[in-house]
Order: structure tokens, then C-alpha cells, then sequence
């Protein structure tokens, strides 16, 4: 039996994947090492609605490069629709239009942000005036003008003011005014025509919070107040004044989002991803998005949803490749095969101790459950079940206890696999059973140890670079893991096991 | 560094890892097709008895639910008996009861056991519990064994097994394993029974180890290993190897045990055997396993033995007490 036909595949991979690798480099100026660069948003908005057979149109708000954020590179996909950029008073819209739209439609627009440090810029919608004529029915009325007093007593200028009207409006601190007024407004229109009715200029915006692989977002509401020059963003749920740096003013002039006419049911939806970039390769990626071609593999031509899951899904081979060394050259065991890298992606959403303090109270308690289950007879399907539903009961518990206690991180220990833990507890409780607790350790430790190896790997910034950015490093993984799937050699803990075998 | 050793040292020993068993031997000598025929303990037992093999008796099968409430009437009128899963591994889920007391069963720490019991194992390993990948499995109901009485002096509660590694048909190796309190009667040394290496050539005891470590006497009994030795052992070594022409697996590990009555009898087989006898043996598998390779195919079971016998013998380390203390003063 040759070998030779195996070697030959391996270095076919190994070639085929350095050289797309370099291809990617040197074509496409990705850079090996995700030093000294720039972050870049991804942002993809979805507008869907239902066409009814009529002529459609489509008026979408634009953002516009602010503080914080610089514009590279903007594109629309929708077949079929007339596109038309309009910009009235430094505000930006986009205007699609079709004769007849029937049925599903969809919209795209993505944008690409170069995150800047530039804050003294200023916003380039200037203020409105305050609007004066504002009549409230009765007794919305005395409430309105109640509520406005109260803040104006105890403020100095605009933007004090709106600091204690919208803490009126906390939902901790709410009064009797406040309260009566919300049942009946909504709290953003609300909150800028309580400003407007003081004199203060101000209107709502609307901002998109940017966490990266977030799917299917929506806009928030947020308040904007003027004092002469000078503006200031604020919270409208907690009354905080100030700019978070992941805040992005999608719509700044005070108008609406999105209108539809012509169609019903119209929905805007929002994906994003964040990407490290030199600042050469984001203005090069202008120029490359225009020529893609079939070399370009790059997960980079899928749309953003699916890069955003292509983020994750690429890292899993390393956490493979990680439990493979971990099993063929050092020997540890696991309880499962592939389970560590589950518990490894699961860590990357909580982070490693509060992943680490989670696994360990989930396990422990299932296993106290399990050891009663034991005791029923039950048949396996059935107990594994239970032992399903026990997990989730406890990670109910701690869940609503950690938010009791303010404990926020506590919240993430839902990412964990549920029936994977389920399938865990169920396998440490029948070796607890047959080969002792030393055993449950061992194997326990082993699977935990791997989980923080896989974990430490799979959340290197420099190897998520490298997954992300460079497809033939898959190639080269696969190449290394048939190597390894060939070696015949000891592993480490076997020198230690043969050991009293060489001392005599 | 105290604990550990260097590549070089195993390689000259001639020891094999697990990649290399899994890769070099395993994956080539042992078709996967072949798998069911040893994974399976009723079908190893009813091919053995094909070719004549001894296996202990066959009192009954459970493989319903159902049936489990009629196993009071199969156990009627035998005093003692073992239940094990047909597809069991690592000696997991086997209750042996050592005589029966009205309705009592005893097992042979003394512990007693009520007919519910029985049948809650019973129902246990139906529905998989013991059985590799949790798949529903059937329960053997087999007479118990009457150990050979000369090697009572060597075990705890348990039954001594023996285990020979039997390479392309040709016995490589070969170690007996004694259960000990630590074990909880079980023959498995990785849960603590102590290993005896077994000079291929002659049948007695080359060297003990517990826990990796070696080991001159039984942690229990007290008896010293070195007088060990195996009656029949021709005999048995031709039913080990014969098992090769059964199964067709060319890697092979054979348990066996001595009855009093009906001499020795294959117990299970097992297509991934453990390293463990490596131990056991104070010698690497490698040089044996190799020799053997190199040999022609075809050749009669006396001969391929006789083989065995010639290049695998071996001297004892184990030496009298008296001798051992001498060197230790």
C-alpha cells in the first residue's frame, strides 16, 4: 500500500492554500498581522416590503460620515428599480422607484465606515428652530407645562434642561405627570416636544447601536438638543447625555426613516460586522469590489449577513485542529469528541471566566439532578430528556438570579449548548458511576482544558484575522489534520504512562 | 522530569502508542466489516461454538422489555449465574451472583440483591446503559465459571481472566489479570486489578504490575506473583490462536479462562485490545509484532504456536522472596 497518492494530496493543499493565501496578499493588500489598522463597519440595510401590483417608491434615509465615522464606499442592490440620490439641508436620501412592484420586494443598501478620530467635526444638519405653537389637550396640558417648570427651575441651559426633563421621564424616577403623559405620547416625540415647547431646539434622530455579527437590527430613537452651536445627543431610556462610541446617526434631520408608497408591510432591517483594515486596503477595496472575480474568494463578496456567520463558522476548524493535537500528540481525554469546541464557542459569548464559573455551576448542579434521576430507572431516551429539561431549569435560575443581583455577564450563560451539556452531564454522571469521580476529573479536566485552549485560539485576534480574511489557510488546516491523522508516534502523556516500563 | 521518559528510550524498548496500534495495526489488520462479530458477545459466542470453541454456557438471552419479567423462571434452578450486555465494553454492566439463598442473590463481596434488582440491571442493559453509543442491547444470561481452585490464592473476589494478543493468528503476548479490592473484582487494570505478564513459552509469570507500577505480590491476598503458572497452556494458547481463522481480525486480543471442569474457555474478544500488557510484560510489542508481519500467510495453528513459543520466550524477572529481600538490604 503506497503512501505516495497521500502525500501528493496533502502538499497539493498545502500549496494550493499558500498560494491563495499570497494571492490575497499581494492582489488584494490584506495584510498577514492585524496590527496597525483601522476599523471598518460593514453595514447592511434591508428594506422589504409587499408590492401591490402598483408604481412603487422607496425613500430611504441615509447616514452621513459624523463624528466618529467616515463614508468609503457605498452600494445598492434592487433589480428592477430606478435608484436616485437626493440631499436636501446635508441630510441624504435614497429614492427607488419602479413601475410596478408585485409581491416580495427587497432592497438593499450597504455602506462601509471607516471609524475616524476626528470628534470636533460637527454634525452638518443645522438646527431647527423650536417649534412654538404646540397646543395639549386637557389635562395634558397643566401636566406638560408642570413637568417643563420643574426642569426649568432646576437647570441653567439647554442641554441641563434636557438633562432633567428626560430624568422625569426615567423609568425609575417617573412622576405623576411624567406617568400621565406617557400613556398617552410616545416617549421620544414626547420628550422633543416638551424641548420645543420650552424654547429649546431639539428633535429625535435615529441611531443604530453597532455591535459587530449582529443580524436583523433596528434603528433606536434618540433625542437631539441644540444650544446655539453646540449639540448634544441623549439617551431617551436613561436620560444620558453624550455620544457612545458604537453610535451611529443613521437619520439626522428629524425625519422619517423609511416611506413606501405603493407598497405595505415595508421593513427596515439592519446587519453589521466589523473588519480590521489597513487604511491602503480599505480605499484598494473601492477599486477591487468593482472587479470581482473568481479568484477573489473571499468571504468577503458574500453579503453581510453571511459574512457575519462565515466569521464564526471559519474558526471552528482551529478549534478542531486544537482538540486534534490535543488528543493525537499529548493524549488528554475528553468527554466527546468535538464537545470542547462547542464549549469554546460558547465561551467566546460569555468570555472566559464568567463561560468558565457557568459551565462549572451547570454541570455540577445537573450532575447532583442526575445522580436522583439514576435512582427512578428510567429508561435512556427518557432520562436524557429530563436531564435536557434540567439543564434548562437551571440555566433559567441563574439566568433571572444573576440579573437579581445586578450581575450582568451572568445573562450570557444562555449561549451555552444546551443538549450538548445535557449529553455531558449524562456521560460524567455513568463514568462517576462505573470508574469513580477520579475518572469524571480526569476526563472533566481534560475537556475543560481543551475548551480554554480552542477557546484562547479561536479568539486570538491575529488568528481571526487570518480565518477571516485568508480562505486558503482552510486549506492548509485540512493538510496539517490529515498529517496528523497519520502519525504513529507516542503522544506526551505516554511517555509518562511507559515510563516504569524503561526503568528496569 | 522525575516521571517521565524520552521517545528514544520507548522506541528502543520497542513499545507502541496508541496512534501507532490505532494506525499501524488496527486500521490495517482489522476490517471494520469484521466488527460486529466481537462487539457483539452473542455473536462471538454462537460463532465460537460453530468451530468448537468452549465458551461458558448459554443459560438465556433477554431481549425484550417484556421478557425481563420472565427472567425469575429462566434463573430457576441454577445457583449461580452472570448477566452481562452483549454489547458491553471494558468489562461495564456484567453482575455476577455467586449463589442464590431463597430469594436472595449474592454476589461475591456478599452483597445481597432482591429479584427486582436483577431484573432493574436487566432493564438497564436493554435500553443501553452499559452498550457502546447508548444503543439498546440484549442481556446474556451464561453459568458462572468455576475458576481453576489453583488460582484462588492470586485474586480477589473476582475471576482471573486471561488476556493473549493474538497477531495475524500468531500469540504475541500474553498477561493474566487478577482482580483486587481496588478494583471491585473486576479484571480491568485500569480500575486497578494487577497485571501479570506470561512468558509465551512456558505459561508462568514474568512480571506484576498495579497501576503501571510493578508489583511482586497481590495487594490483597498477599501471595507472591512469581509462582505462578498456567496449566493447559499449549492448549489454551491454540484456542487463542485458532480465533484468528474465526473472526479473520488480524489484531486481536483473546480473553480466556480456566474452568475446573471444561478447561479453558473464551470469554470475549476484543478488536482494539489495550497497551496495558506492555506493562505487564516489561517488554515493547513492536519487535514481536513485526517478526510476525514478516511471516508467510496459510500457515496450521500448532505451527504458528510452536512459532510463538521459540522466539517469544522469555525469563522471568520475578524472583523468590528471599532473594527480593536480599536485594533490597
Amino acid at each position: 500500500m503506497s503512501r505516495l497518492p497521500f502525500y501528493i494530496i496533502v502538499a497539493m493543499l498545502m500549496v494550493v492554500g499558500i498560494a491563495m493565501s499570497i494571492h490575497r496578499h499581494i492582489e488584494f493588500e490584506v495584510p498577514w498581522t492585524p496590527g496597525e489598522q483601522r476599523q471598518v463597519w460593514d453595514i447592511e440595510a434591508q428594506v422589504t416590503f409587499d408590492g401591490n401590483g402598483e408604481p412603487a417608491r422607496v425613500n430611504m434615509a441615509l447616514p452621513s460620515s459624523q463624528p466618529g465615522f467616515r463614508i468609503v464606499t457605498e452600494h445598492t442592490a434592487s433589480p428592477g428599480y430606478g435608484l436616485s440620490f437626493e440631499e436636501k439641508g446635508g441630510a441624504r436620501r435614497a429614492v427607488w422607484s419602479t413601475r410596478s412592484a408585485e409581491g416580495d420586494q427587497r432592497l438593499y443598501y450597504s455602506s462601509q465606515l471607516l471609524v475616524t478620530n476626528d470628534a470636533n467635526k460637527t454634525m452638518s444638519t443645522p438646527p431647527s428652530p423650536p417649534v412654538q405653537d404646540i397646543v395639549w389637550q386637557r389635562p395634558y396640558d397643566t401636566a406638560a407645562q408642570q413637568v417643563i417648570d420643574q426642569a426649568w427651575a432646576r437647570s441653567a441651559d439647554a442641554f441641563t434642561f434636557a438633562q432633567q426633563l428626560l430624568g422625569e421621564f426615567t423609568d425609575d424616577q417617573q412622576g405623576e405627570n411624567a406617568r400621565l403623559l406617557l400613556t398617552q405620547f410616545d416617549r421620544v416625540p414626547l420628550l422633543v416636544r416638551l424641548l420645543n415647547q420650552a424654547g429649546v431646539s431639539a428633535r429625535d434622530v435615529s441611531v443604530l447601536m453597532l455591535e459587530s455579527g449582529r443580524r436583523r437590527q433596528s434603528l433606536t430613537p434618540w433625542v437631539q438638543v441644540f444650544d446655539g452651536e453646540k449639540q448634544a445627543l441623549f439617551n431617551p431610556a436613561t436620560g444620558e447625555q453624550g455620544r457612545p462610541d458604537n453610535l451611529l446617526v443613521w437619520e439626522g434631520a428629524g425625519d422619517s426613516v423609511l416611506e413606501v408608497e405603493g407598497g405595505s408591510n415595508s421593513h427596515i432591517s439592519f446587519s453589521m460586522l466589523v473588519r480590521n483594515q489597513s487604511a491602503s486596503a480599505a480605499v484598494r477595496t473601492q477599486q477591487a469590489k468593482d472587479s470581482d472575480t473568481l479568484l477573489n474568494f473571499s468571504i468577503h463578496s458574500l453579503p453581510l449577513e453571511e459574512q457575519a456567520l462565515f466569521q464564526t463558522i471559519l474558526l471552528i476548524p482551529i478549534g478542531a485542529l486544537v482538540v486534534v493535537l490535543l488528543r493525537v500528540l499529548v493524549g488528554l481525554k475528553t468527554s466527546g469528541t468535538f464537545m470542547p469546541v462547542l464549549i469554546a464557542l460558547a465561551f467566546i459569548q460569555t468570555s472566559l471566566l464568567t463561560g468558565l464559573i457557568g459551565f462549572l455551576l451547570v454541570v455540577a448542579v445537573g450532575l447532583v439532578i442526575r445522580s436522583y434521576l439514576s435512582h427512578l430507572n428510567l429508561l435512556l431516551v427518557a432520562r436524557v430528556t429530563a436531564v435536557i429539561i434540567t439543564v434548562i431549569a437551571i440555566i433559567s435560575i441563574f439566568t433571572v438570579a444573576a440579573y437579581r443581583f445586578g450581575l450582568n455577564a451572568g445573562l450570557t450563560i444562555t449561549f451555552f449548548p444546551m443538549i450538548i451539556l445535557s449529553w455531558t452531564i449524562e456521560r460524567m454522571s455513568i463514568l462517576w458511576e462505573e470508574e469513580g469521580p477520579k475518572e469524571v476529573l480526569i476526563q472533566g479536566g481534560g475537556s475543560l482544558l481543551t475548551a480554554v485552549v480552542a477557546y484562547m485560539a479561536m479568539n486570538n485576534p491575529w488568528i481571526r484575522h487570518i480565518t477571516f480574511n485568508f480562505l486558503g489557510v482552510q486549506l492548509i488546516l485540512m493538510a496539517c489534520i490529515l498529517l496528523l491523522g497519520s502519525y504513529t508516534g507516542y503522544r506526551l502523556l505516554e511517555l509518562r504512562r511507559f515510563k516504569p516500563v524503561t526503568e528496569d | 522530569m522525575k516521571n517521565w521518559t524520552s521517545p528514544g528510550k520507548l522506541r528502543a524498548r520497542g513499545i507502541i502508542g496508541m496512534n501507532r496500534r490505532n494506525i499501524r495495526y488496527i486500521g490495517r489488520y482489522n476490517d471494520r466489516r469484521l466488527y460486529p462479530l466481537v462487539d457483539d458477545k452473542l455473536q462471538t459466542k454462537l460463532l465460537a461454538q460453530k468451530y468448537g470453541i468452549t465458551t461458558p454456557e448459554l443459560i438465556g438471552t433477554v431481549t425484550t422489555q417484556f421478557g425481563v419479567k420472565h427472567i425469575a423462571e429462566m434463573l430457576a434452578g441454577h445457583n449461580g449465574f452472570v448477566i452481562k450486555p452483549a454489547k458491553g465494553s471494558g468489562g461495564k454492566g456484567i453482575l455476577v451472583i455467586e449463589r442464590v439463598e431463597g430469594k436472595h442473590f449474592i454476589k461475591p463481596s456478599g452483597a445481597e440483591l432482591e429479584i427486582d434488582d436483577v431484573e432493574r440491571h436487566v432493564s438497564n442493559i436493554l435500553s443501553g446503559l452499559y452498550s457502546l453509543g447508548g444503543s439498546p442491547d440484549v442481556a446474556l444470561v451464561e453459568a458462572l465459571i468455576n475458576f481453576d481452585t489453583s488460582f484462588a490464592a492470586y485474586t480477589y473476589e473476582g475471576v482471573p481472566d486471561i488476556r493473549v494478543i493474538v497477531f495475524k493468528g500468531y500469540p504475541v503476548m500474553a498477561m493474566m489479570r487478577l482482580s483486587t479490592a481496588v478494583s471491585d473484582g473486576k479484571a480491568n487494570l485500569h480500575q486497578g486489578a494487577v497485571g501479570v505478564g506470561i512468558d509465551i513459552a512456558s505459561g508462568r509469570a514474568v512480571r506484576g504490575v498495579q497501576f503501571d507500577r510493578p508489583r511482586i505480590d497481590h495487594p490483597d491476598t498477599g501471595h507472591e506473583l512469581a509462582s505462578l503458572h498456567i496449566q493447559g497452556w499449549d492448549t489454551l494458547l491454540e484456542l487463542a490462536s485458532s480465533c484468528y481463522e474465526v473472526t479473520g481480525l488480524g489484531y486481536l486480543g483473546t480473553d480466556m479462562v480456566l474452568d475446573r471442569d471444561h478447561g479453558p474457555m473464551l470469554l470475549e474478544l476484543n478488536a482494539r485490545p489495550g497497551l496495558a500488557i506492555q506493562m505487564a510484560n516489561g517488554e515493547g510489542l513492536r519487535g514481536r509484532l513485526e517478526l510476525v508481519e514478516q511471516q508467510p500467510e496459510g500457515v496450521p495453528v500448532a505451527e504458528r504456536v510452536a512459532f510463538a513459543q521459540r522466539e517469544f520466550a522469555r525469563q522471568g524477572e520475578l524472583q523468590s522472596e528471599e532473594a527480593l529481600e536480599a536485594v533490597v538490604s
